[in-house]
Protein backbone atom coordinates (compact mmCIF):
# COMPACT_ATOMS: atom_id res chain seq x y z
CA UNK A 1 0.00 0.00 0.00
CA UNK A 2 1.02 3.36 -0.95
CA UNK A 3 -0.05 6.78 1.31
CA UNK A 4 -0.51 9.89 -0.44
CA UNK A 5 -0.82 13.23 0.83
CA UNK A 6 -2.46 15.38 -1.76
CA UNK A 7 -1.83 19.07 -2.77
CA UNK A 8 -4.37 19.75 -4.67
CA UNK A 9 -7.89 18.76 -5.60
CA UNK A 10 -6.72 17.74 -9.47
CA UNK A 11 -3.84 15.64 -7.44
CA UNK A 12 -6.69 13.85 -5.58
CA UNK A 13 -8.55 13.32 -8.61
CA UNK A 14 -5.98 12.47 -10.90
CA UNK A 15 -4.61 9.96 -8.42
CA UNK A 16 -8.11 8.22 -8.02
CA UNK A 17 -8.72 8.47 -11.77
CA UNK A 18 -5.00 6.34 -12.13
CA UNK A 19 -5.63 3.64 -9.61
CA UNK A 20 -8.57 2.25 -11.44
CA UNK A 21 -10.60 2.09 -8.54
CA UNK A 22 -7.78 0.82 -6.42
CA UNK A 23 -7.05 4.20 -4.17
CA UNK A 24 -9.50 5.32 -1.65
CA UNK A 25 -9.56 8.78 0.00
CA UNK A 26 -8.89 9.31 3.40
CA UNK A 27 -10.57 12.30 5.49
CA UNK A 28 -11.53 11.51 8.79
CA UNK A 29 -10.83 7.80 8.51
CA UNK A 30 -13.61 6.65 10.75
CA UNK A 31 -15.32 3.95 8.11
CA UNK A 32 -12.11 3.62 6.31
CA UNK A 33 -9.74 2.34 8.44
CA UNK A 34 -12.58 -0.24 10.14
CA UNK A 35 -13.11 -1.39 6.64
CA UNK A 36 -9.20 -1.67 6.05
CA UNK A 37 -9.13 -3.70 9.13
CA UNK A 38 -11.73 -5.82 8.65
CA UNK A 39 -10.54 -6.17 5.34
CA UNK A 40 -13.27 -4.94 3.70
CA UNK A 41 -11.32 -2.76 1.28
CA UNK A 42 -7.88 -3.03 0.62
CA UNK A 43 -6.72 -0.12 -1.02
CA UNK A 44 -3.54 0.12 -3.44
CA UNK A 45 -3.14 3.60 -2.39
CA UNK A 46 -4.61 6.12 0.56
CA UNK A 47 -5.10 9.86 -0.64
CA UNK A 48 -5.05 11.85 2.21
CA UNK A 49 -7.08 15.10 1.49
CA UNK A 50 -6.57 16.54 4.54
CA UNK A 51 -3.50 18.92 3.73
CA UNK A 52 -5.27 20.28 0.38
CA UNK A 53 -5.79 24.20 1.19
CA UNK A 54 -9.82 24.97 1.91
CA UNK A 55 -10.14 21.38 3.50
CA UNK A 56 -10.56 21.95 6.70
CA UNK A 57 -12.32 24.94 6.89
CA UNK A 58 -15.62 26.53 7.21
CA UNK A 59 -15.61 29.78 4.88
CA UNK A 60 -18.98 31.82 4.62
CA UNK A 61 -20.33 32.15 0.88
CA UNK A 62 -22.99 33.88 -0.33
CA UNK A 63 -25.17 33.76 2.84
CA UNK A 64 -24.81 30.13 3.67
CA UNK A 65 -21.49 27.78 4.03
CA UNK A 66 -19.08 25.76 2.20
CA UNK A 67 -17.66 22.90 4.85
CA UNK A 68 -14.55 21.34 3.63
CA UNK A 69 -14.37 17.86 2.62
CA UNK A 70 -12.27 17.14 6.22
CA UNK A 71 -13.87 19.17 8.75
CA UNK A 72 -14.95 17.16 11.54
CA UNK A 73 -18.45 16.91 12.98
CA UNK A 74 -17.02 18.21 16.36
CA UNK A 75 -15.84 21.41 14.73
CA UNK A 76 -19.49 22.39 12.81
CA UNK A 77 -20.39 22.08 16.14
CA UNK A 78 -17.89 25.07 17.44
CA UNK A 79 -19.20 27.00 14.55
CA UNK A 80 -21.44 29.79 16.05
CA UNK A 81 -22.82 30.82 12.30
CA UNK A 82 -23.60 27.40 10.81
CA UNK A 83 -25.31 26.17 14.29
CA UNK A 84 -27.61 29.32 13.70
CA UNK A 85 -28.51 28.82 10.16
CA UNK A 86 -28.74 24.97 9.92
CA UNK A 87 -29.20 23.57 13.18
CA UNK A 88 -30.34 20.42 11.95
CA UNK A 89 -27.56 19.66 9.64
CA UNK A 90 -25.47 20.03 12.65
CA UNK A 91 -27.39 17.54 15.29
CA UNK A 92 -27.54 15.21 12.83
CA UNK A 93 -23.44 15.36 11.87
CA UNK A 94 -22.68 15.48 16.17
CA UNK A 95 -25.09 12.17 16.18
CA UNK A 96 -22.13 10.09 14.49
CA UNK A 97 -20.19 8.09 16.66
CA UNK A 98 -18.89 8.84 20.22
CA UNK A 99 -16.99 12.39 21.10
CA UNK A 100 -13.29 10.31 19.87
CA UNK A 101 -15.19 9.51 16.05
CA UNK A 102 -16.47 13.55 16.04
CA UNK A 103 -13.02 14.78 16.63
CA UNK A 104 -12.37 12.93 13.15
CA UNK A 105 -15.94 12.05 11.49
CA UNK A 106 -16.70 14.34 7.96
CA UNK A 107 -20.09 15.23 6.55
CA UNK A 108 -18.54 14.18 3.20
CA UNK A 109 -17.18 10.95 4.28
CA UNK A 110 -20.86 10.04 5.72
CA UNK A 111 -22.34 11.18 2.35
CA UNK A 112 -20.01 8.61 0.95
CA UNK A 113 -20.15 6.26 3.00
CA UNK A 114 -23.56 5.55 1.62
CA UNK A 115 -25.46 4.15 4.50
CA UNK A 116 -29.41 4.64 3.83
CA UNK A 117 -29.02 5.33 7.89
CA UNK A 118 -26.13 8.01 7.87
CA UNK A 119 -27.31 10.51 10.17
CA UNK A 120 -26.07 13.48 8.24
CA UNK A 121 -27.27 12.78 5.01
CA UNK A 122 -31.26 13.83 5.82
CA UNK A 123 -30.34 17.26 7.24
CA UNK A 124 -28.31 18.04 4.12
CA UNK A 125 -30.65 16.52 2.02
CA UNK A 126 -33.49 18.85 3.85
CA UNK A 127 -31.18 21.53 3.05
CA UNK A 128 -30.86 21.15 0.01
CA UNK A 129 -27.08 20.85 0.30
CA UNK A 130 -24.71 21.20 -2.78
CA UNK A 131 -21.73 18.62 -3.14
CA UNK A 132 -18.73 19.84 -4.71
CA UNK A 133 -17.30 17.41 -6.74
CA UNK A 134 -13.91 17.19 -8.03
CA UNK A 135 -12.54 14.69 -10.95
CA UNK A 136 -10.72 14.48 -14.37
CA UNK A 137 -13.09 16.94 -16.31
CA UNK A 138 -12.79 19.50 -13.86
CA UNK A 139 -15.20 20.38 -10.95
CA UNK A 140 -18.93 20.01 -11.06
CA UNK A 141 -21.81 20.90 -8.46
CA UNK A 142 -24.58 18.19 -7.32
CA UNK A 143 -27.61 18.38 -4.90
CA UNK A 144 -26.52 15.97 -1.73
CA UNK A 145 -30.17 14.24 -2.44
CA UNK A 146 -28.62 12.68 -5.91
CA UNK A 147 -24.90 11.38 -4.54
CA UNK A 148 -26.49 8.74 -2.99
CA UNK A 149 -27.18 5.53 -5.91
CA UNK A 150 -28.00 2.98 -2.85
CA UNK A 151 -26.28 1.14 0.02
CA UNK A 152 -22.67 1.65 -0.90
CA UNK A 153 -23.29 2.77 -4.06
CA UNK A 154 -22.53 6.80 -5.01
CA UNK A 155 -23.40 8.80 -8.83
CA UNK A 156 -19.76 9.60 -8.65
CA UNK A 157 -17.37 8.57 -11.86
CA UNK A 158 -14.51 6.93 -11.73
CA UNK A 159 -11.87 9.58 -10.41
CA UNK A 160 -14.39 12.00 -8.84
CA UNK A 161 -14.37 12.91 -5.31
CA UNK A 162 -16.35 15.09 -3.54
CA UNK A 163 -14.40 18.36 -1.87
CA UNK A 164 -16.80 20.29 -0.31
CA UNK A 165 -20.51 20.78 1.01
CA UNK A 166 -22.06 24.04 0.46
CA UNK A 167 -25.23 24.74 3.05
CA UNK A 168 -27.15 27.97 1.16
CA UNK A 169 -28.49 30.76 2.44
CA UNK A 170 -31.86 31.22 3.58
CA UNK A 171 -34.32 33.56 5.03
CA UNK A 172 -34.28 34.76 8.44
CA UNK A 173 -37.62 32.87 9.94
CA UNK A 174 -36.20 29.57 8.68
CA UNK A 175 -34.78 26.68 10.73
CA UNK A 176 -34.63 23.18 10.79
CA UNK A 177 -34.46 19.90 12.86
CA UNK A 178 -33.21 16.32 12.62
CA UNK A 179 -34.11 13.16 14.50
CA UNK A 180 -33.42 9.28 14.80
CA UNK A 181 -34.82 6.39 16.93
CA UNK A 182 -32.22 4.23 18.34
CA UNK A 183 -32.79 2.22 20.96
CA UNK A 184 -30.43 3.52 23.30
CA UNK A 185 -29.89 6.97 23.96
CA UNK A 186 -26.14 7.41 22.25
CA UNK A 187 -23.33 5.11 19.55
CA UNK A 188 -26.15 3.67 17.89
CA UNK A 189 -26.83 3.44 14.06
CA UNK A 190 -30.64 5.17 13.20
CA UNK A 191 -33.40 2.52 12.53
CA UNK A 192 -35.14 5.03 11.21
CA UNK A 193 -34.66 8.74 10.84
CA UNK A 194 -36.13 12.21 9.60
CA UNK A 195 -35.21 15.57 8.64
CA UNK A 196 -37.23 18.53 8.12
CA UNK A 197 -36.04 22.27 7.15
CA UNK A 198 -38.61 25.02 7.23
CA UNK A 199 -39.54 28.36 5.78
CA UNK A 200 -42.35 30.86 7.71
CA UNK A 201 -44.20 33.23 6.11
CA UNK A 202 -45.39 36.98 7.94
CA UNK A 203 -47.93 34.97 9.26
CA UNK A 204 -46.42 32.48 10.99
CA UNK A 205 -47.66 29.74 8.44
CA UNK A 206 -44.98 27.19 6.52
CA UNK A 207 -44.00 28.95 3.77
CA UNK A 208 -41.80 26.59 1.96
CA UNK A 209 -40.68 22.34 3.59
CA UNK A 210 -38.27 19.97 2.81
CA UNK A 211 -39.12 16.24 3.98
CA UNK A 212 -36.47 14.15 4.15
CA UNK A 213 -36.21 10.52 5.43
CA UNK A 214 -33.36 8.62 6.33
CA UNK A 215 -32.92 4.40 7.04
CA UNK A 216 -36.40 3.52 5.54
CA UNK A 217 -35.20 2.44 1.58
CA UNK A 218 -32.46 1.83 -0.02
CA UNK A 219 -31.25 5.61 0.48
CA UNK A 220 -32.35 8.70 1.89
CA UNK A 221 -35.70 10.11 0.72
CA UNK A 222 -36.60 13.47 0.03
CA UNK A 223 -40.31 12.84 0.05
CA UNK A 224 -42.33 16.23 -1.58
CA UNK A 225 -45.82 15.04 -0.40
CA UNK A 226 -44.66 15.49 2.82
CA UNK A 227 -43.75 19.04 2.14
CA UNK A 228 -47.01 19.81 0.40
CA UNK A 229 -48.96 17.96 3.15
CA UNK A 230 -47.49 20.97 5.73
CA UNK A 231 -46.81 24.20 3.37
CA UNK A 232 -49.31 26.63 4.20
CA UNK A 233 -50.55 25.01 7.27
CA UNK A 234 -49.65 26.33 10.52
CA UNK A 235 -49.10 22.71 11.68
CA UNK A 236 -52.19 22.35 13.21
CA UNK A 237 -53.17 18.09 13.61
CA UNK A 238 -54.36 17.87 10.55
CA UNK A 239 -51.74 18.97 8.54
CA UNK A 240 -49.32 16.72 10.81
CA UNK A 241 -51.45 13.55 9.57
CA UNK A 242 -50.93 14.43 6.61
CA UNK A 243 -47.28 14.80 7.16
CA UNK A 244 -47.28 11.12 8.78
CA UNK A 245 -49.53 9.81 5.83
CA UNK A 246 -46.83 11.45 3.29
CA UNK A 247 -44.16 9.71 5.40
CA UNK A 248 -45.60 6.34 5.95
CA UNK A 249 -46.37 5.83 2.11
CA UNK A 250 -42.74 6.84 1.00
CA UNK A 251 -41.07 4.02 3.27
CA UNK A 252 -39.68 0.84 2.04
CA UNK A 253 -37.92 -0.38 4.34
CA UNK A 254 -36.07 -3.40 4.84
CA UNK A 255 -37.12 -5.99 8.53
CA UNK A 256 -34.33 -6.65 10.28
CA UNK A 257 -32.68 -7.14 14.01
CA UNK A 258 -32.99 -3.81 14.35
CA UNK A 259 -36.14 -2.51 13.15
CA UNK A 260 -39.42 -4.61 11.27
CA UNK A 261 -41.07 -3.03 8.45
CA UNK A 262 -43.97 -1.97 10.76
CA UNK A 263 -41.47 -0.42 13.61
CA UNK A 264 -39.97 1.38 10.94
CA UNK A 265 -42.99 3.33 9.15
CA UNK A 266 -44.54 3.90 11.94
CA UNK A 267 -41.80 5.96 13.40
CA UNK A 268 -40.61 7.42 10.32
CA UNK A 269 -44.01 9.44 10.74
CA UNK A 270 -43.64 10.24 14.21
CA UNK A 271 -40.16 11.52 13.87
CA UNK A 272 -41.08 13.49 10.86
CA UNK A 273 -44.15 15.32 13.11
CA UNK A 274 -41.84 15.71 16.01
CA UNK A 275 -38.86 17.25 13.97
CA UNK A 276 -41.43 19.81 12.14
CA UNK A 277 -42.60 21.06 15.47
CA UNK A 278 -38.80 21.53 16.50
CA UNK A 279 -38.23 23.29 13.27
CA UNK A 280 -41.16 25.52 13.81
CA UNK A 281 -40.49 26.38 16.80
CA UNK A 282 -36.76 27.16 16.16
CA UNK A 283 -37.85 29.02 12.78
CA UNK A 284 -40.29 30.79 14.93
CA UNK A 285 -37.51 31.93 17.89
CA UNK A 286 -36.01 34.05 14.74
CA UNK A 287 -37.82 37.18 14.73
CA UNK B 1 7.01 -1.80 1.15
CA UNK B 2 8.67 1.52 1.66
CA UNK B 3 8.37 3.19 5.10
CA UNK B 4 7.31 6.51 5.88
CA UNK B 5 9.57 8.94 7.76
CA UNK B 6 7.07 10.89 9.88
CA UNK B 7 8.12 13.54 12.09
CA UNK B 8 5.91 14.93 15.32
CA UNK B 9 5.38 16.17 18.48
CA UNK B 10 4.05 13.57 21.09
CA UNK B 11 3.26 15.63 24.79
CA UNK B 12 5.80 18.26 23.76
CA UNK B 13 8.32 16.74 22.35
CA UNK B 14 9.93 16.27 18.90
CA UNK B 15 9.91 12.63 17.87
CA UNK B 16 10.97 10.99 14.67
CA UNK B 17 9.52 7.17 13.46
CA UNK B 18 9.46 5.30 10.54
CA UNK B 19 6.39 3.17 9.46
CA UNK B 20 4.40 1.58 7.28
CA UNK B 21 1.99 3.04 5.40
CA UNK B 22 -0.84 1.10 6.55
CA UNK B 23 0.20 0.94 10.19
CA UNK B 24 -1.87 3.15 13.11
CA UNK B 25 -1.04 5.60 14.92
CA UNK B 26 -1.57 3.79 17.94
CA UNK B 27 1.13 1.12 16.84
CA UNK B 28 3.49 3.49 16.27
CA UNK B 29 3.01 4.94 19.58
CA UNK B 30 3.23 1.95 21.26
CA UNK B 31 5.37 -0.14 19.27
CA UNK B 32 7.72 2.55 17.74
CA UNK B 33 7.41 5.01 20.68
CA UNK B 34 7.54 3.66 23.11
CA UNK B 35 4.27 5.27 24.64
CA UNK B 36 2.52 2.16 25.66
CA UNK B 37 -0.29 4.11 27.60
CA UNK B 38 -2.83 4.01 24.79
CA UNK B 39 -4.44 0.52 24.46
CA UNK B 40 -5.71 -1.40 21.81
CA UNK B 41 -9.23 -2.30 22.87
CA UNK B 42 -11.13 -3.04 19.76
CA UNK B 43 -9.40 -1.67 16.82
CA UNK B 44 -12.26 -0.37 15.40
CA UNK B 45 -13.39 2.86 17.29
CA UNK B 46 -15.94 1.18 19.68
CA UNK B 47 -13.96 1.02 22.83
CA UNK B 48 -11.95 4.15 23.19
CA UNK B 49 -9.42 2.68 25.03
CA UNK B 50 -6.55 3.89 22.33
CA UNK B 51 -7.70 7.85 23.06
CA UNK B 52 -5.34 10.33 22.26
CA UNK B 53 -5.59 13.89 21.14
CA UNK B 54 -4.24 15.03 17.80
CA UNK B 55 -4.02 18.40 17.30
CA UNK B 56 -6.40 19.03 20.22
CA UNK B 57 -8.81 17.11 19.51
CA UNK B 58 -10.01 14.19 20.98
CA UNK B 59 -9.68 10.78 18.62
CA UNK B 60 -8.88 7.34 18.73
CA UNK B 61 -5.65 6.58 17.98
CA UNK B 62 -6.57 3.25 16.26
CA UNK B 63 -8.56 5.19 13.39
CA UNK B 64 -5.79 7.66 12.58
CA UNK B 65 -2.36 6.49 10.29
CA UNK B 66 0.86 7.03 12.03
CA UNK B 67 1.53 8.95 8.60
CA UNK B 68 -1.17 11.59 8.77
CA UNK B 69 0.45 12.17 12.38
CA UNK B 70 3.37 13.83 9.86
CA UNK B 71 3.81 17.96 11.50
CA UNK B 72 0.84 17.41 14.32
CA UNK B 73 0.73 17.69 17.90
CA UNK B 74 -0.20 14.29 20.07
CA UNK B 75 -0.73 14.20 23.47
CA UNK B 76 -1.07 10.94 25.67
CA UNK B 77 -1.60 9.75 28.87
CA UNK B 78 1.90 9.91 29.71
CA UNK B 79 1.51 13.61 29.14
CA UNK B 80 -0.71 14.01 32.08
CA UNK B 81 1.71 13.65 35.06
CA UNK B 82 4.28 16.21 35.92
CA UNK B 83 7.68 14.50 36.98
CA UNK B 84 6.50 12.86 40.13
CA UNK B 85 2.97 14.30 40.36
CA UNK B 86 0.02 13.34 39.14
CA UNK B 87 -2.54 15.06 37.44
CA UNK B 88 -5.89 15.70 39.54
CA UNK B 89 -8.10 13.26 37.45
CA UNK B 90 -4.99 10.58 37.99
CA UNK B 91 -5.28 11.25 41.68
CA UNK B 92 -8.79 11.14 41.74
CA UNK B 93 -9.00 7.92 40.16
CA UNK B 94 -6.99 6.06 42.87
CA UNK B 95 -8.56 8.53 45.71
CA UNK B 96 -11.67 7.28 44.22
CA UNK B 97 -11.64 3.96 42.99
CA UNK B 98 -11.68 4.47 39.55
CA UNK B 99 -10.07 1.89 38.30
CA UNK B 100 -9.67 -2.05 38.50
CA UNK B 101 -8.03 -3.95 36.07
CA UNK B 102 -6.97 -0.33 34.39
CA UNK B 103 -6.73 -1.08 30.39
CA UNK B 104 -9.87 1.58 29.51
CA UNK B 105 -8.15 3.92 32.48
CA UNK B 106 -5.51 5.72 30.26
CA UNK B 107 -8.17 6.38 27.42
CA UNK B 108 -10.68 7.68 30.20
CA UNK B 109 -8.19 10.13 31.59
CA UNK B 110 -7.20 11.65 28.11
CA UNK B 111 -11.07 11.83 27.32
CA UNK B 112 -12.22 13.58 30.98
CA UNK B 113 -9.06 16.17 30.37
CA UNK B 114 -10.03 16.90 27.13
CA UNK B 115 -13.22 17.23 28.77
CA UNK B 116 -12.47 19.52 31.44
CA UNK B 117 -10.38 21.84 29.02
CA UNK B 118 -13.51 22.95 27.60
CA UNK B 119 -15.81 22.49 30.31
CA UNK B 120 -14.35 22.96 33.34
CA UNK B 121 -17.48 22.57 35.48
CA UNK B 122 -19.76 19.70 33.52
CA UNK B 123 -22.83 17.57 34.94
CA UNK B 124 -23.01 14.30 35.22
CA UNK B 125 -24.72 13.76 32.22
CA UNK B 126 -22.09 16.30 29.98
CA UNK B 127 -19.72 13.69 31.52
CA UNK B 128 -21.71 10.54 30.95
CA UNK B 129 -22.00 11.50 27.14
CA UNK B 130 -18.53 12.93 26.78
CA UNK B 131 -17.29 9.30 27.66
CA UNK B 132 -20.38 7.15 25.83
CA UNK B 133 -17.00 6.44 23.17
CA UNK B 134 -14.60 4.93 26.55
CA UNK B 135 -16.21 1.22 27.40
CA UNK B 136 -15.33 -0.03 30.95
CA UNK B 137 -16.01 -3.29 31.63
CA UNK B 138 -15.37 -3.56 35.09
CA UNK B 139 -14.58 -0.87 37.38
CA UNK B 140 -19.02 0.33 36.43
CA UNK B 141 -19.10 3.79 35.23
CA UNK B 142 -20.40 5.59 38.45
CA UNK B 143 -17.39 5.77 39.71
CA UNK B 144 -15.64 7.20 36.62
CA UNK B 145 -17.82 9.87 36.78
CA UNK B 146 -17.66 10.46 40.59
CA UNK B 147 -13.95 10.76 40.24
CA UNK B 148 -14.04 13.43 37.15
CA UNK B 149 -16.46 15.83 39.16
CA UNK B 150 -14.04 15.38 42.34
CA UNK B 151 -11.06 16.06 39.73
CA UNK B 152 -13.21 19.23 38.27
CA UNK B 153 -14.02 20.96 41.35
CA UNK B 154 -10.20 20.56 42.81
CA UNK B 155 -9.14 21.72 39.67
CA UNK B 156 -11.77 24.64 39.92
CA UNK B 157 -9.92 25.50 43.39
CA UNK B 158 -13.00 24.08 45.06
CA UNK B 159 -12.51 21.95 48.24
CA UNK B 160 -14.79 18.72 47.77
Amino acid sequence: MQFVTAQSTAEAARLLAESGGAARVLAGGTDLLVQMKSGMVEPATIIDIKKIPGMMEITEEDGGYRIGAGVPGQMLGEHAGVVALWPGVVEGCELIGSTQVQGRCTMVGNLCNASPAADSVPPMVAANAVARIEGPDGSRDVPVADIPAGPGKLNLKPGELITSIFLPARPKRASDAYLRFIPRTEMDIAVASAAVSLELAEDGSIAHARVALGAVGPKVALVEDAARAIEGTTLDDAALDALMAACRAACSPINDKRGTVEFRTQVAGVLAKRAALIAKDRAGEKQ
Amino acid sequence: MKKIHVTTKVNGDEVEFLCPPEETLLDALRDRLGFSGAKEGCGTGDCGACSVTLNGRLVCSCLVLGAEAEGAEISTVEGLAHGGELHPLQQSFIDNAALQCGICTPGILVAAKALLERNPDPSDSEIRYWLAGNLCRCTGYDKIIKAVKIAAAEMRGETA
